[in-house]
Parts: structure tokens; sequence; C-alpha cells
């Protein structure tokens, strides 16, 4: 390995995540990790990326990273701009974006998201930003893919608030609630990925990333994890990946 | 029609009132939130979908007695520090909150500008939301039975909306990203826009005009009002204030001083804005 070809657990995360993005879907992307993913798969493989973010901006193409997802590049390099309204009533409710991409402060074995509180409710022990535009994201998109740093404290047994529906308490339980879209259907971490099982939809580790043991993904995972028989390595960033990322995060 | 900012909050914003400063992202009425806190408003119902720093500010000073909201962060940077203070230590009153998603506030005001009790959505189901804010509600649907979501109408007392530029009659061209503004406006009792500046005629570009002055109670001239938001074609945001917060915005006494110092000390004096 050349010393170039060296990269961090946030970037092969983010690279791996990412490749993840392909063809022409539309993405529903948040600020952060999700948005610097998003932009590096349409300056790479997936040129025709169609990026929406919450605050109007259809088929945005920044040429630097947003800091917040109504930076005014967005508005300037989108190809419509619409109300706030517009964006969660005729786009997302309808069904019409292909991905959402989220964040999470906790996540369950059942994909399910808290970005609201840590600990109670009416006392919490950190109060987080809230909903936001991901309860009906991960209702309505046909697919979502939740990127996140993986520690005991981000994966936990049960999380203290479910802000978005994964999987509810498994199989069954979203077409129970009328969720029309497909779910979390990969979880993108620092140290692998995880995939709903077809049939319990319990996250199982598929694939880790070079240098991580399941034993480093298992230590990192507040439930007994599922690990799939045909457990793959993460295919290194390569470095036009990385040349392309450190161009947009500066690094 | 056209007035001072420190006229038109003292008219249109009350002691009590439900304010929704509206902005998302772009165009926050920055400069009337601070005016706010120097008339010393108190127990105001604060509403807006995406509480940021100004909010933040609004919080510190003591003005809110209720949030109503569906994210409170800074974005791009973190978290409010003022807003988690006020929820977790009551500091420096407690605050009560309702808590939303953006899908849910959006239609609050789109049921409110409606002039309708409720809107409805396919929104909420499963989240624990639900059994936190009361204003959500399941609604089956009247022809094909599903089960759906309600929200009531939002009404806000006043709102406040920032824009690029009005004309004297108070007509009102916006720009970029509208959020919620025409909702929000259209949606309250009273209404005050902040511009970046008045002229004469505004140019007649069909549809630009996104607020005609008929829905307005007042324009008042803030230039750079917007600031450390952005007002698209006058200035860019200004990312590094943003991230300049998080540290004043984390302890009370670095809080404390950069009021005193830029709210209501004499740099706030001179941000006042003219008519």
């Amino acid at each position: 390995m050349s010393t170039e070809n060296q990269w961090s657990s946030d970037e092969i995360m983010t690279v791996t995540a990412s490749r993840a993005l392909v063809g022409d879907a539309a993405c529903f992307v948040g600020i952060g990790l999700p948005s610097t993913a998003a932009n590096l798969a349409r300056r790479t493989h997936a040129p025709d990326l169609w990026l929406i973010y919450e605050s109007g901006t259809l088929g945005a193409k920044p040429e630097t990273l947003p800091l917040s997802i109504g930076d005014g590049i967005l508005a300037e390099t989108a190809d419509t701009v619409v109300p706030v309204p517009e964006v969660f009533n005729y786009w997302l409710q309808p069904g019409r974006i292909d991905v959402g991409f989220l964040g999470a402060a906790q996540l369950d074995r059942f994909g399910n998201i808290n970005t609201t509180v840590i600990g109670d409710y009416a006392d919490p022990k950190v109060r987080l930003p809230g909903a936001g535009g991901a309860p009906e994201i991960a209702a309505n998109c046909r697919e979502v893919m939740v990127i996140v740093r993986q520690s005991r404290r981000t994966f936990v047994e049960k999380v203290d608030f479910v802000t978005s529906v994964g999987f509810g308490n498994g199989a069954g339980d979203r077409e129970r609630l009328g969720l029309r879209g497909a779910g979390p259907t990969r979880v993108i971490t620092d140290l692998g990925v995880l995939e709903p099982d077809p049939e319990t939809r319990e996250l199982t580790l598929v694939t880790v990333h070079p240098g991580i043991d399941v034993d480093d993904v298992r230590a990192a995972t507040g439930w007994e994890l599922a690990v799939s028989p045909d457990l793959t390595t993460t295919t290194p960033p390569s470095d036009e990946e990385l040349a392309v990322l450190r161009v947009l995060t500066g690094k | 029609m056209i007035v001072a900012l420190d006229e038109g909050i003292r008219e249109l914003v009350h002691d009590g009132d439900t304010v929704a400063l509206e902005g998302f992202t772009h165009l926050i009425p920055v400069a009337a939130g601070h005016e706010i806190i120097r008339q010393r408003r108190r127990d105001l119902t604060l509403v807006r979908m995406t509480p940021d720093i100004v909010y933040d500010q609004l919080i510190g000073a003591g003005c809110a007695a209720k949030l109503v909201f569906s994210w409170g962060g800074n974005p791009g940077v973190g978290s409010l520090h003022r807003f988690r203070d006020a929820i977790q230590n009551n500091w420096p009153r407690p605050l009560e909150i309702e808590e939303h998603s953006h899908a849910g506030m959006a239609n609050r005001y789109v049921a409110g500008a409606s002039g309708i009790p409720f809107a409805v959505l396919r929104g909420y189901v499963g989240t624990d939301l639900v059994g936190q804010t009361a204003n959500i509600k399941p609604i089956t649907c009247p022809f094909t039975g599903e089960s759906l979501t309600a929200v009531p109408a939002l009404n806000p007392d006043v709102a406040i909306v920032h824009a690029q530029r009005a004309d004297r009659a108070g007509n009102v061209q916006m720009w970029g990203i509208t959020g919620v503004q025409k909702e929000v406006v259209l949606a309250a009792r009273r209404a005050l826009v902040t511009v970046e500046e008045v002229v004469d005629e505004l140019e007649p570009v069909p549809g630009a005009t996104i607020l005609p002055h008929r829905v307005i109670s007042a324009v008042a001239v803030a230039p750079n009002g917007a600031a450390p938001s952005y007002a698209h074609g006058y200035y860019a945001r200004d990312n590094q204030a943003y991230q300049a917060w998080d540290p004043i915005g984390r302890d009370r006494d670095s809080f404390t001083a950069w009021l005193d110092s830029e709210v209501l000390g004499s740099a706030g004096e001179n941000a006042k804005g003219t008519s």
C-alpha cells in the first residue's frame, strides 16, 4: 500500500457510502456525512445523481460542500428551488425520491433512529436537535441508507426515542404501520456495512473495512451482533476517490 | 407601512404573543430578533421550523416561555447550547416545547394560511413524537378509510420574515430559498417584513413579488438584517459566524457578555436601522 493510499476511518466510511449511490437516483441528503458522500459520488462514478436538500433545492450541484442545507451555493446550482411545503408534500410524500440518506445519534438492531433526546424525553440527559425531515424521509423514500460512526454509545439495544422508524420491532412492522418505502437497506459505518436480514430484518454485518476484525465491530455494538456467513471485506478507497474526497473536505 | 425596526417591533410584538420568525437557513430575520431582545419581550411562544442561533439568543435572553419547532440546531455546526440549557436546566427560565417534524410544521402553516382547522399528511406513524406532542392525531380518510395523520393549523399572532426588497407601498420581492415564509405570513394575524432596501419601483418581473402589500402590516428597512445568514444577491452566509457561535453559546457567562456587548450595548443600539 502506497503512502498516498492510506485513509482514515471517516474516509473509508464516506467512500463506501458514496459507492452505494448509483445512476441517476433522486437522493434526499442530510448535511454532514450524507452530503459529503453524495457529492463524492456525483464527482466520481455517479455524475447524474439528483441531490435534494430539504431547503427546497432540487438537483443541486454544489462546487464546494455546503455547511448547511440552505447554503446559497445549493440554490444557485439547483435545477429548481421550491418552497419547503412542496419538498415534503409534492416530492417526498408521493414517493418520488429513490434514496433517503440519514445520519443518527442512536440506532438499534432494527434500524430505528433517534435524533431527539438521550435519556428521558421530559428530563433528557442530552437534548439533540430533533426530527427535522427525517421521520418522513425514513417513511417515504423507496429506500433509506444510514451513515454513522459505530460505537456502543450509538449502536444501542433500544433507542431512547424513535425519531424515525426503521423496521420497528422487526419483520412486518413497516407494513403494519403503512410505511411505504422499503426502510433502511444499508447502514454504513467506519467499521463496515450492515444490511437487514431478509427474514428477520435485523441488521447484519455483511462487510468489514480492511484492517477491522469482526470482534472490533462486536465491541462497538450494543447488542449481540448478527454476522453474515458471506462476510466480505470492503474494497479499499482508490487513489482517485481519496483525492476527490480530500479536495471536497479540504483535508 | 414603512416603519423603523424598533417601532415595528413595539407595535406588532407584545408580551405573551405567539411569534414566528421564519427563514429556512436563508433570509433569517436576525435584526428583528435582536430588537425583540432589546425591547425585553417576555413569555413569547416562539415558533419556527428550524430555530437556529437567533432563537438560541432569544431563549438565552429569557424572551421565550415555549418553543414550537421541528429541528433546533446550529446548522452544519452542532447543537444550540442556550436551547439545551433551557430544556435540561431551566436556565434562564423553564422552556416548554412542542415538537414536530418538518413535514408536520410545514403542513401546520399551510393549513393556517388556507383558513382550515387542520392539515393531513402521511407522517409521524410509528415515531415517539406521536406520544409526546398532543397536536399530532391519527385521522381516518373519509373516502378510502386509510389511516393518516392530522396536525392543527398554526396561526401565529405575528409573523416576521426578512426579504431582499420592497417598494414604498410594501410589496415585497424575495428570491432564492423561500422556505415557509409565504405560508407563515399568510397564516399570521400580523406580519412584519424586514428588507435589505426599499426602492421607489420594483423591477417588474412577473412572479417575483412573493408577498403583496395587502398581507403585510409593516415593512422595516434592516440592511444586513439577515446576517450571519444571507440575502441572496446581497451578501453570502457567514459560515464562520455560525462556527464562532458554538463556544459563545456553550457557556452562560460568555453568552451574557456577548448579549450585553452585541445586542443590548452600543453595538446593538447602532444596529437598530432606520425607516
